[in-house]
């Protein structure tokens, strides 16, 4: 029973990754088709990487939503981290379990309620829509993402460190920036990492709070994808996918050269204390 | 020394701010929302900019809150109860999503099962390739589905090639699209908690297990299955619950006859711009997932406090 995976294993690992891999994969072999037709192959090209160059809504679209997703993910961050911390270390308070509730509720609630509901509360404020709404509502539904992904990090954390410090004075918001931060940088960065893609990707919400001139990548691909399959959105994806793919990656091996560091000081550290 | 003197109140200026800034943030622009949506949702239709009339206005005290329901109109629920549009989408909604969580489940279990039992050193690399179509576009991965099963995309081409089939088989805007969609784009969020508990799990209890004779399937259905129940109820509602509010997916790979609530609110929205109906349905719909969110939370706040 030891040895090994059995048979049985590998072949549901197999099937769910083939599963899960395959129709990227085909989407990304036919952005390099010769032929208009998506699903016959007419030999390699890449000229509808070079069509994709010359259409300039398009890329209009994609500075708009990288805009959006860097401005969001970036407040989503701080804000997320803040909750991490008070979901983690500030204990009973009044409204606490409001407050973990608002910070759940999101992460499964339908998208086309937030939005429509954000709208509504755009509209009462009398507040014009477009850029700066789709940025606000962004920010509330990746907050909490990147609260769960932080708070996940302090969890594990030994806060003896941290008492040590204010034991020896230092003030909180010190001790935050010196020792707390550093510790759980991880896990900020990669919720700030899944907060800027969860915006660059969402279609329902934006599509709901957006205004006249603020008109984001999805919902450009979503009004062309409606009309039929192209190489052209095959080629947009695969460069989506493949940015996104590289940044998963390179973070990863950070992550993981920061814990293998982090470990060889503890070692050392415990080593010259024995 | 001083700081420690500071401190003597249980929680200092910077610790009410801390929490201040995020709840307030999420009442402003999570919470109060929703009361607009169920403000709206008593309101009339109307050709104006915002096309709605007004209801109630806070400004002019109890006594306008007082007069305003007097007027409120029940109308928009009223509609969403006669007209059989509503009551079916909500049904067929909850149908494929209960479903397509069964089946994403059956799909997910021996993943995650692999997973767990995979030799230690290949785990990172395989939760990183669970991990990584979180991170690809949701609309991308539905997109892709649309050119795998058109009539004449590469499933039937497939299929007609081995010679399975000769008649190119009906897939996409149906129904059944409509369950692969969302069952490939939920089976991360159901193989993630569902991992994290199958690895957890003590596998002395197993050998324990196989040493007094129990043999391997009844061991599985003995230890290994009741012990994965959390993973199994939290990766769920993470499937159930957007699901059934689904739109993008019922939108793309399904059809004219796919109902889906979501797909509804949308239309009611955009196309139709009633604006007070959509919130109507929107208003239901929650209160249909009420109950799931909430056993949801619970369950996550446990685990929480579990680890900590």
């Amino acid at each position: 029973m030891k040895s090994g995976p059995s048979w049985f294993n590998v072949t549901s690992l197999v099937l769910g990754f083939s599963f899960l891999y395959l129709p990227i994969l085909l989407l990304v072999v036919f952005s390099f088709n010769e032929s208009r037709l998506v699903t016959v192959w007419g030999g390699f090209s890449t000229k509808w990487y070079v069509e994709l160059m010359k259409n300039q809504q398009l890329i209009d679209a994609a500075i708009i939503t990288l805009k959006v997703a860097f401005l969001s993910a970036s407040i989503a961050t701080i804000l997320g981290t803040m909750a991490a911390l008070v979901l983690v270390r500030s204990g009973r308070f009044i409204g606490r379990s409001l407050f973990s509730g608002m910070i759940f509720a999101p992460l499964v609630m339908p998208e086309v309620i937030l939005g429509l509901s954000l709208l509504l509360l755009f509209v009462a404020m009398d507040q014009a829509r477009g850029f700066w709404t789709i940025i606000l509502a962004h920010t509330t539904f990746t907050m909490c993402y990147v609260a769960v992904v932080v708070q996940s990090r302090l969890v594990g954390f030994d806060k003896s460190i941290e008492e040590a410090a204010e034991d020896l004075g230092c003030p909180p918001v010190r001790t935050f920036f010196l020792i707390t931060l550093p510790i759980i940088l991880p896990g900020v960065i990669a919720g700030w990492m899944l907060a800027f893609t969860l915006s660059l990707d969402d279609l329902v919400i934006a599509s709901f709070t957006t205004g006249p001139g603020a008109t984001t990548l999805p919902m450009k691909i979503y009004s062309q994808v409606r009309l039929g399959v192209t190489p052209e959105i095959n080629a947009v994806c695969t460069i989506l996918v493949a940015l996104v793919t590289m940044g998963v990656i390179a973070a990863s091996i950070a992550t993981k050269r920061q814990q293998v560091q982090r470990e060889r000081d503890e070692r050392a550290a415990f080593g010259a204390a024995g | 020394m001083s700081t420690g003197t500071q401190d003597k109140p249980r929680r200092s200026a910077g610790g009410w701010l801390l929490i201040a800034m995020p709840f307030l943030w999420l009442m402003v622009f999570f919470l109060a929302p929703f009361f607009m949506v169920f403000k709206i949702s008593f309101s009339e239709v109307a050709v104006a900019i915002p096309p709605y009339l007004p209801t109630f206005d806070l400004s002019d005290g109890l006594a306008g809150i007082k007069d305003a329901f007097s007027t409120f109109s029940f109308d928009n629920y009223i509609w969403l109860t006669e007209d059989d549009l509503y009551w079916k989408s909500y049904l067929s909604s909850v149908k494929i999503a209960a479903v397509s969580t069964l089946i994403t489940l059956l799909v997910g279990y021996p993943v995650a099962y692999g997973m767990a039992r995979s030799p230690k050193a290949w785990r990172p690399t395989l939760l990183m390739l669970i991990i990584l179509p979180f991170w690809t576009s949701f609309l991308i991965r539905v997109y892709a589905w649309i050119g795998i099963l058109k009539n004449e995309g590469l499933l039937n081409q497939f299929l007609l090639w081995t010679g399975l089939i000769d008649q190119p088989l009906i897939i996409l805007n149906t129904n059944l699209a409509v369950y692969i969609g969302i069952v490939y784009s939920y089976l991360p969020f159901l193989v993630l908690p569902l991992y994290a508990s199958l690895e957890k799990l003590d596998i002395s209890l197993l050998e324990a297990a196989s040493d007094l004779g129990c043999p391997p399937w009844k061991a599985f259905w003995k230890i290994t299955l009741p012990l994965s129940i959390p993973g199994v109820i939290a990766g769920s509602f993470l499937v159930f619950i957007p699901a059934v509010g689904e739109f993008v997916i019922p939108d793309l790979l399904g059809g004219s006859n796919t109902l889906m609530i979501g797909k509804t609110l949308w239309v009611e929205f955009f196309s139709n711009r009633d604006w007070p109906v959509s919130s109507a349905v929107a208003v239901i719909l929650l209160m249909i997932l009420v109950i799931p969110i909430v056993l949801f939370q619970n369950q996550q706040q446990k685990a929480a406090e579990k680890q900590a």
